[in-house]
């Protein structure tokens, strides 16, 4: 790593250091695949947080943008200790494809420049909603690498509407420092790492099915075509 | 007789091993798929992983924050005798259950379907779940738990005989591809795979097949173990890695079990045990001593067995060290 925290790894991927509130420069020199690490805040937020403030349209708890513009799409491993005070486990992902739907209003309200979460979303939504708000998205790895990110967090700053959302749904503002590692699955102009290795593998699906007969029995579906996801 | 709170001490103990420390059979088994690993970014993630679990074990944290569904799988010797008998049991692991989401931590999982209420215990209604299975001769008490994710990597099809085996693989395909891609099965995988029985226990002998047996365990039935060593083949060999990148790496290994069916039918479930597969077992014996270990061995002898009386002698064939 050179004197910014950046370097490659020794295995062809490029290793990316960047300090939170996230800027436009930093964003810009993000490739796909990159392996991104995290310092300073950000929040967690998922189907819980994004209802109350977007469905029910609830005031925010606190100035969404003055806390951060990085969006975790996690629930921590947490715990309130009798005293009050949080501890904090493992930390994971959850799967970003269910909150597709939240995108427009979340960017408007929110002002998020990145989201982190697990297995990426769709390009349609990156070109619709991540590249007109200079946004970029980025996913955990394995899934996942919940010690190494809870090593991570230095310390707790709040867990906003805790009693009510419950433990795993609650908005954590997280100061972490080396928070890592992530990927970098869509860029500036909205590609996406999983879309472009789903077209690698789709050459070989017509191979892997070779002489294998439809079942007799069919079955209601969205998609037959194994080149699809059903994300 | 077996005190309840030995259970308790032995169901604490085992949710922390399962949470924590990544059995040794997986572990090894990642490993060799790490080093034929040809893709630069699977082998990334695998070697991500590896370090996880290190992180884990050093820091005693879990290793991954979704607890998944934390259950139990008991094994009772037919002679064992439980202080309070099976309420005390359940009583116990209910209890140890909560304990330890609180003590360890683990993100409290379960809420209830419709209201989505949280106890911030992992404990509610048919929560954890308890499952049962017997061995002759023997006075101890087997207690297993198992971490798993509960959203992806699982689907079950009623197919019919006339489908043959090409109608399996066509099935087993269709999972690794629908939940492989992105890495929503958390693949490589411990691969169950459920054969017969009724809908539910197909679903049953495929998710204890995945959770139960060990990477490198092979089905005594000589057809079903070539089974399980061609779908193996085959599963890493469809592109596909971690996370859905292109690779080699997407079974670690693939046990399947299979039950008698209906004559018409054959239906079949696919499960994916995950890159944080979570499973420990305790032995309480009737003295009280516990013995600790990641090999369940739940699917003995007696377990297959196929006719009506059971004449075994090789009875010791659950999980010991």
């Amino acid at each position: 790593m050179d004197g910014n925290g950046d370097g490659h790894g020794g295995d062809g991927l490029r290793r990316k250091r960047l300090q939170m509130p996230v800027g436009p420069e930093d964003l810009k020199g993000l490739q796909l695949g990159d392996v991104v690490y995290l310092d300073g805040v950000l929040y967690t937020g998922r189907e819980g947080l994004y209802k109350r403030l977007l469905v029910d349209k609830m005031a925010p708890p606190v100035d969404l943008a003055s806390v951060s513009n990085v969006n975790f799409h996690c629930s921590p491993a947490a715990t309130v200790r009798d005293d009050g005070s949080y501890e904090m486990g493992a930390v994971t992902a959850t799967a970003s494809f269910r909150f597709s739907a939240y995108l427009e209003d979340w960017f408007k309200l929110s002002g998020c420049k990145m989201i982190i979460g697990k297995g990426g979303m769709s390009e349609a939504d990156y070109k619709t909603h991540f590249v007109p708000n200079r946004a970029v998205y980025l996913t955990t790895v394995g899934y996942g690498t919940g010690a190494l990110l809870g090593r991570g967090i230095k310390r707790i700053h709040d867990a906003h509407w805790l009693d009510d959302l419950g433990i795993a749904q609650a908005m954590w503002v997280l100061e972490v420092e080396n928070f890592g590692p992530f990927l970098v699955e869509s860029d500036l102009e909205g590609n996406s790492l999983f879309e472009r290795q789903n077209r690698e593998i789709n050459k070989g699906v017509e191979k892997a099915y070779e002489g294998l007969r439809p079942p007799a029995l069919k079955r209601y579906g969205e998609t037959t075509s194994r080149d699809d996801e059903v994300v | 007789m077996i005190k309840e709170q030995a259970i308790f001490e032995a169901g604490m103990e085992i949710m922390r091993r399962a949470a924590i420390d990544i059995p040794e059979d997986y572990r090894s088994g990642i490993k060799a798929m790490a080093e034929v690993e040809a893709n630069e970014l699977s082998r990334f993630v695998l070697l991500s992983m590896i370090e996880n679990w290190e992180a884990a074990e050093e820091d005693r944290r879990a290793m991954c924050a979704d607890t998944g569904l934390p259950r139990y799988f008991v094994k009772i010797g037919n002679e064992a005798g439980i202080e309070g008998g099976p309420v005390a049991l359940e009583r116990a692991l209910r209890q140890a259950t909560a304990d330890a989401t609180h003590e360890i931590p683990l993100r409290p999982n379960r809420v209830h379907p419709l209201t989505r209420q949280d106890n911030n215990n992992n404990v509610g209604l048919n929560a954890p779940e308890i499952e049962y299975s017997f061995e002759p001769d023997a006075d101890w008490v087997e207690v297993t738990t198992v971490h798993k994710g509960g959203l992806f990597g699982s689907d079950y099809r009623m197919l019919f005989p006339g489908d043959g085996i090409g109608g399996i693989k066509r099935f087993f395909l269709d999972v690794m591809y629908e939940f492989g891609r992105r890495g929503l099965a958390c693949q490589p995988a411990i691969v169950g795979i459920g054969l017969g029985g009724s809908k539910d226990i197909s679903m049953t002998l495929g998710k204890q097949a995945a959770c139960l047996r060990v990477v490198g365990d092979r089905n005594p039935d000589p057809e079903i173990a070539a089974l399980e060593e061609e779908f193996k083949e085959v599963g890493n060999n469809i592109g596909m890695g971690p996370m859905g990148f292109v690779g080699s790496s997407m079974v670690v290994d693939c046990h399947i079990e299979a039950g008698y069916t209906h004559t018409g039918g054959m239906p079949m479930s696919v499960h994916t045990f995950c890159l944080s597969s979570r499973r420990a077992t305790a032995r309480i014996m009737a003295d009280g001593a516990v013995e600790y270990c990641s090999d369940p061995k739940w699917f003995t002898p007696y377990m297959r067995r196929e006719g009506i009386e059971w004449t075994g002698t090789a009875t010791d064939t659950a999980a010991t060290g």
